[in-house]
C-alpha cells in the first residue's frame, strides 16, 4: 500500500482573469477536498460565474493553475469534462425537447448504450421527481422543474464533481428546499459539489466550507460557523430624518453612512446593553434618531465585517433569508 | 473510441436532435418550402408567358418553365440555408450549448448536427419543388446518370452553402442579424442566370452575373437536366462549392471555438 496524498477534487492557485483592462478574478486560491460541499458566496458581479466557467472548461484562465479531478483544465480539458457535471444559472435545457428526450440526449452524448440510457433516464426521472415533466417540452416547465431537469442532465454522466452556479436563484422557497435535499443526497453519495450562491442561508445550509468572493478576490474563507463569527448577531440599523443628523451620527459612531437611504448600519449583536450604549453615544452627540431596527446577520453584514464597507448592491439584490 | 468514431457518433446524436427540432417547428419548415413554390408559380404563370418569348424562340410559358426551374432549385437552397443561419443563431442563445461545451463530446458535432439536418431538409425541399415544377410543365430530358449527376451538384451546393450559413449564424449574436446577413444569398440566383439569360443584362451586372458562384451551378443543372451546353461550368461550379464549403467550415469552426465572453 502506498500513502500518496489524495489529490483534492479542485485545486486552484493564483487564478487570474481579465476582460481588457478590467480584472475580474485577481489571484484566487481554492482547495476543495473530494466528497465535500464548497460554496463560493458573493454578490452579483463578484466573479462567481467566471470561476465556474473556468473550472468547467468553458473559458480559459489568463493566469494560474487550475486542476479538477487531478487534470489540468487548460491541458486536458476533455478529461476534466468527462469527470464533471454543470448546472448553470441559466438553465441548460433544450426547450424543444421533452424532459425524457433531454435526458436521453445526455445519455447518447455520454455514450451509454440504448438500454443503459433508458434505465438511467428512468432512474433520474424517479430520483429528481421529474415524472410530470418527462413528457412535456422544456419550454413549459416551472422554474423549479427546469433546475431539477438541468441537474438531472448533469448527473447522467455520473460525474465526480458537480458545479452548481446559483442553482436556486429565482426559485420559490419550496423548490429551493427540494433542491437542497437533492444536493445533500448527492454529497452523501460521495460527489464533490462546488456551489455558487448569493444567499448566506443557502451556503450555511449546505456547505462544509464557504469562500467569500468580492470584486474578484477571496476576502474570507472558512466553515459556516467561522464565517458567522465575523458577524456576531448582525447589526443595528439607524434611520435619520436628514443628512445633517446622519453625518453627525456617523462621526459619533465612526461608521460609513449610507447617504442614499439615510441609514447607518452599526455592527453589533443587538443585545440590550450594547444597544443602550449605542443610543447613549448618540444622545451625548445630540443626534436625533428617526427609527431603529435590529437586523440578523446577512450577506451584507459579512461584507461589512470583512471589507469595512457595504457591498455594492445593498439589501435589494443581495439578501439572506 | 477514436476521434473519428466519436465524431460520427456524436454528430448522429446531434442530427437526431436537429430532426426533432424540425418536426416540432414544422410551420417554419413549411414556410421555407412555400417560398420557392410561390416564386415558381409566380414566374411561370404571371411572368412566364412574356419571359419565355424573350428566350430567343417563341416557346412562351412552356419554354420558360424549363428555363427557370434550375433557378428556382437554387432559390430553394439559398432560402433554406437562410433558415439554417437563423436556427444556428437561435440555438447559440440557448443555455444547452454551454452544457455541450462542458461535455466530453466531439466539439464539432454541434455544428455537424446542424449541417446534416439542414442538408437533409434542403434535399427534401428540392424534391418537393421539383415535383411541383414537373406538375406545372417542367420536362427534363435527363438520363438516369444525368439525374444522378444533377443530384450530386445540388447536394454539393447545399453542403457548401449550409456551412457558410452556419458560420453566418455563429458570427452574429441575434436572430435578426443572422437573417439579414444571409439575405444576400437568397438574391444570388436573381443576379445570375436563374431567371433570365445574362446577355440581356447591362455590362456591369452582366459581368457580376457571369462570375458569381451560383450561375455556373445553374448552367450545369440546365445542361444535365435539359441538354444545354455545359462547357466549363461544371468544373467552375464544383470548384466554387469546394471553396465555399472549406471556407465556411473553417470560419464556422473558428467562431464556435472562440471565447464568447470576450
Amino acid at each position: 500500500m502506498t500513502n500518496l496524498p489524495i489529490e483534492p477534487a479542485i485545486a486552484v492557485t493564483g487564478l487570474r482573469r481579465w476582460y481588457g483592462r478590467h480584472v475580474v478574478l485577481d489571484g484566487i486560491d481554492l482547495h476543495v477536498p473530494e466528497g465535500t460541499i464548497f460554496s463560493l458566496l458573493g454578490p452579483n458581479g463578484a466573479g462567481k460565474t467566471t470561476v465556474v466557467q473556468i473550472l468547467s472548461t468553458l473559458i480559459r484562465a489568463d493566469a494560474g493553475q487550475v486542476r479538477v479531478c487531478g487534470h489540468d483544465v487548460a491541458r486536458a480539458p476533455d478529461r476534466v469534462r468527462a469527470a464533471i457535471g454543470v448546472t448553470g444559472q441559466f438553465s441548460a435545457v433544450d426547450d424543444y425537447l421533452t424532459g425524457e428526450e433531454n435526458l436521453l440526449l445526455m445519455a447518447d452524448l455520454n455514450h451509454l448504450g440504448k438500454a443503459e440510457g433508458r434505465r438511467r433516464t428512468a432512474e433520474l426521472v424517479e430520483r429528481l421527481g421529474l415524472g410530470d415533466a418527462a413528457k412535456k417540452p422544456g419550454a413549459l416547465y416551472s422554474g423549479g422543474t427546469r433546475r431539477r431537469l438541468d441537474l438531472a442532465m448533469g448527473l447522467m454522466g455520473d460525474p465526480r464533481v458537480i458545479f452548481l452556479d446559483e442553482p436556486t436563484t429565482g426559485l420559490d422557497p419550496r423548490s429551493r428546499r427540494d433542491l437542497w435535499r437533492i444536493v445533500r443526497d448527492l454529497a452523501a453519495g460521495g460527489v464533490t459539489i462546488f456551489l455558487t450562491t448569493q444567499y448566506l442561508e443557502e451556503a450555511d445550509q449546505l456547505a462544509d466550507r464557504i469562500a467569500l468572493l468580492d470584486r474578484g478576490r477571496l476576502v474570507a474563507e472558512g466553515t459556516p460557523a467561522e464565517l458567522k463569527r465575523l458577524v456576531p448577531g448582525g447589526h443595528v440599523e439607524l434611520r435619520f430624518a436628514d443628512d445633517r443628523a446622519l453625518t453627525a451620527a456617523a462621526a459619533a459612531l465612526d461608521v460609513v453612512p449610507d447617504r442614499a437611504e439615510l441609514v447607518l448600519r452599526v455592527p453589533g449583536d443587538g443585545g440590550v446593553r450594547s444597544l443602550k450604549a449605542l443610543l447613549d453615544r448618540l444622545d451625548a452627540a445630540s443626534v436625533e434618531v428617526d427609527g431603529l431596527a435590529l437586523r440578523t446577520p446577512d450577506l451584507d453584514d459579512v461584507f461589512f465585517a470583512v471589507t469595512g464597507q457595504a457591498s455594492d448592491q445593498t439589501s435589494g439584490e443581495v439578501t439572506a433569508r | 473510441m477514436t476521434a473519428i468514431t466519436l465524431a460520427v457518433r456524436d454528430s448522429t446524436t446531434m442530427l437526431r436532435r436537429q430532426l426533432r427540432h424540425m418536426s416540432r417547428a414544422w410551420s417554419v419548415t413549411l414556410m421555407l418550402l412555400a417560398v420557392p413554390i410561390v416564386l415558381l408559380l409566380l414566374f411561370v404563370y404571371v411572368l412566364g408567358g412574356t419571359l419565355g418569348d424573350g428566350l430567343g424562340g417563341s416557346g412562351g410559358r412552356g419554354a420558360y418553365v424549363d428555363y427557370v426551374t434550375p433557378g428556382i432549385l437554387l432559390v430553394t437552397i439559398t432560402g433554406t440555408v437562410q433558415g439554417t443561419a437563423i436556427s444556428v443563431a437561435l440555438d447559440m442563445t440557448q443555455g444547452i450549448i454551454a452544457r455541450f461545451r462542458t461535455m466530453a463530446i466531439a466539439r464539432v458535432s454541434v455544428l455537424t448536427g446542424h449541417v446534416l439536418g439542414s442538408v437533409l431538409h434542403t434535399l427534401l425541399s428540392l424534391a418537393a419543388v421539383l415535383g411541383v415544377a414537373v406538375l406545372v410543365g417542367f420536362r427534363p430530358d435527363a438520363t438516369a446518370v444525368e439525374w444522378l449527376a444533377a443530384a450530386g451538384v445540388l447536394t454539393a451546393t447545399t453542403f457548401a452553402l449550409v456551412w457558410l450559413a452556419v458560420a453566418m449564424g455563429l458570427v452574429t449574436t441575434n436572430v435578426a442579424a443572422a437573417s439579414n446577413l444571409s439575405m444576400p444569398l437568397t438574391l444570388l440566383p436573381l443576379f445570375g442566370s436563374g431567371f433570365v439569360p445574362t446577355d440581356s443584362m447591362p455590362t456591369v451586372l452582366r459581368w457580376f452575373a457571369e462570375h458569381q458562384p451560383v450561375t455556373p451551378i445553374m448552367e450545369t443543372l440546365r445542361g444535365l437536366l435539359l441538354g444545354t451546353p455545359i462547357g466549363d461550368s461544371a468544373v467552375i461550379a464544383l470548384a466554387w462549392c469546394a471553396v465555399i464549403a472549406l471556407a465556411g467550415y473553417a470560419w464556422a469552426k473558428r467562431l464556435y471555438n472562440r471565447d464568447r465572453t470576450r
